[in-house]
């Protein structure tokens, strides 16, 4: 199956909405996810707010302020930047019940450019005290996340990418538990990725390529961007020695630096942060923007080598 | 009996009960050395009327899902708001000299989880027509008949959202909304008009759908019947109150430098000594 996560996340929302009557859906004028369609299949319980997404947080946080779960969803870029100042001090100020769901994220989104790829979502996000923040790495994901949004109480951002990705998980046996990172392969201890979101395809691949050439890795997917599973971030410092973070958003602020906050103060090891390099997106092929930034299979494969030669030479030096 | 009726007495009671929330405005910005004395005595009328009479709440149980709500989304006039609900019960008054103090309830800019009887934290401008757009959306979802009333500066409606959320009222189609500019024509650098043209207000909100009552926001007589007018109409009206910013002390009104500052002991006597003998005009 290859099904876009936000797609995956909508569908199951409104798939759960036919058996739960206690959320409601506020929507921008977007195809987002599929909630477009939310007032159709249960009138009454969407709100449209027209282009106009900071009066959509607001609003939004007037709902959740009477006792009511709320998700938005709009385009990341809109709901962490545009509605920044609403998200910040009307929905996690006051701790309310809102979940935000931000679509089109990172260089996935292609064609559309820089001014649609959210790049720095995760960074803003995480800073808001109160906020929670998940990026699902397939459909699979995308639909556990969507049953424990729902029962989730307080401010939530959920990422979400816009074209179909390849499912990971077998639904049969996938459980989403929140602020739990998931081992996804384990071919060794000679160093551990971190991944979170749709990136976690290509560092199995290049996992898998370094297992045929002698380097053993393991693989996390860190669902749950915060609060951090800083358990396994020291446990994967202390086991592996050097940690690689993988993920579409930019280099600065987003996983790679959570994971480095975690690092440094703990048990600091050589790391390598995979991600968007000081650049907007552009046009193009998420596959060459990819290569572009050092994301592809072939990066993470060499920078791999290169990040457990300095974990090597650390080790001698002791 | 319809919370809008009154009589004589009621106004007699409310015209004493706004003098008591002007002397606590005063009192308290003194004590924190800080504040915002102008916009919260412009507003003052306004919120002893809602409070006081009009406003269908119990401060004994300030979380009923039924009550009537306010945002005061002009957040820095929070003492006039501070001193209405610990005057009518939601908290103890001698409170009230904690302002902007460390670990006090009562925050420099309201906080919702903080004080008893606060429906929505507020501060940052031009952002609470909206929370009370959610708040009449929510009411109407669950067939509940209470009324959103939101407050807000003239200063304010400079800030874009505000139409955004008036035009998401119209669309809407929120009677259960009611909006309340206080017009006192002065904000922190001057006059409103010198900083950015605001009229004609009344026809911006025309154009929005909505209704417009117009009003003498410091006549308590002529308050509570622009609340009752407003309560009958059927689409989202805007009551404009045409205040003085600082009213009732006369070397803070229309004076822009008593935006955001606080009297000297000196001037805190005078302005009690004036708001004790002041009526309202």
């Amino acid at each position: 199956m290859a099904l876009a996560t936000r797609m995956a996340f909508g569908h199951e929302l409104i798939e759960i909405a036919k058996t739960r009557e206690d959320f409601v859906v506020c929507n921008a004028d977007t195809k987002t996810c599929g909630l477009e369609k939310f007032g159709e299949y249960f009138p009454g319980r969407e709100f449209s707010f027209g282009i106009a997404e900071q009066n959509l947080v607001g609003g939004a946080a007037g709902l959740a302020a009477c006792g009511n779960k709320v998700f938005i969803a709009t385009f990341a870029v809109f709901a962490s930047m545009r509605a920044c100042e609403q998200v910040r001090t009307f929905v996690c100020y006051p701790n309310l019940n809102v979940t935000v769901i931000g679509t089109h994220a990172g260089l996935q989104v292609g064609g559309d450019g820089a001014t649609h790829a959210a790049i720095e979502d995760v960074a803003i996000m995480r800073s808001f005290p109160n906020m929670t923040v998940v990026q699902p790495a397939d459909a699979v994901a995308a639909r556990a996340i969507a049953h424990a949004a729902v029962d989730f109480k307080g401010p939530l951002y959920v990422r979400l990418h816009r074209n179909p990705v390849a499912d990971i998980y077998d639904p049969e046996t996938y459980h989403f538990e929140w602020g739990k990172a998931n081992t996804v392969a384990d071919y060794g201890s000679d160093m551990t990725m971190i991944v979170s979101g749709i990136l976690l395809k290509k560092a199995l691949d290049a996992a898998a390529i370094l297992k045929d050439q002698g380097v053993g890795v393991r693989v996390l997917d860190m669902v749950t961007i915060k609060p951090l599973d800083k358990e396994a971030v020291i446990k994967a410092a202390k086991d592996t020695g050097a940690i690689m973070t993988i993920e579409d958003h930019t280099i600065f602020g987003g996983l790679g630096s959570a994971v480095a906050e975690v690092v440094v103060q703990n048990c600091p090891v050589p790391m390598e942060i995979v991600g968007i390099q000081d650049r907007f997106g552009e046009s193009g092929d998420p596959e060459l923007l990819y290569r572009d930034h050092g994301m592809d299979v072939d990066s993470i494969v060499k920078k791999t080598k290169a990040l457990v030669g300095k974990r090597l030479c650390k080790l001698k030096m002791k | 009996m319809s919370r809008f009726h009154f009589t004589q007495t009621d106004v007699q009671r409310l015209e004493s009960q706004a003098q008591q929330l002007r002397r606590d405005i005063v009192s308290m910005i003194y004590a924190a050395k800080a504040g915002h004395p102008g916009g919260s005595l412009s507003a003052v009328e306004m919120i002893t009327a809602l409070y006081f009479h009009v406003m269908n709440i119990d401060p004994s149980n300030p979380d009923w899902l039924e009550r009537d709500r306010f945002v005061l989304s002009k957040g820095h006039a929070c003492p006039a708001l501070y001193a209405a609900l610990a005057r009518r019960g939601y908290f103890d008054p001698a409170l009230l000299n904690t302002l902007r103090q460390y670990k006090s309830i009562l925050q420099g800019h309201p906080d919702m989880n903080k004080v008893p009887g606060l429906d929505m934290s507020t501060g940052s401008l031009g952002n609470g027509l909206s929370i009370g757009l959610g708040m009449a959306l929510s009411a109407k979802l669950h067939r509940q008949n209470y009324t959103t009333y939101v407050m807000l500066g003239d200063g304010e409606i400079q800030e874009g959202m505000v139409w955004e959320a008036a035009m998401a009222a119209n669309h809407h189609d929120l009677k259960n909304l009611i909006a309340i500019v206080d017009c006192n024509g002065v904000q922190i650098n001057g006059w409103t008009n010198d900083i950015m043209t605001l009229e004609p207000i009344a026809d911006k909100w025309k154009a929005f759908g909505w209704a417009v009552v117009e009003v003498n926001g410091h006549n308590m007589k002529d308050v509570l019947t622009a609340l009752h007018t407003a309560g009958t109409m059927r689409k989202p009206t805007v009551i404009l109150m045409r205040t003085v910013k600082g009213k009732g002390v006369s070397f803070m009104e229309d004076e822009s430098k008593w935006h955001g500052a606080a009297p000297s002991e000196e001037e805190l006597v005078k302005a009690l000594s004036e708001i004790n003998m002041g009526g309202v005009v």
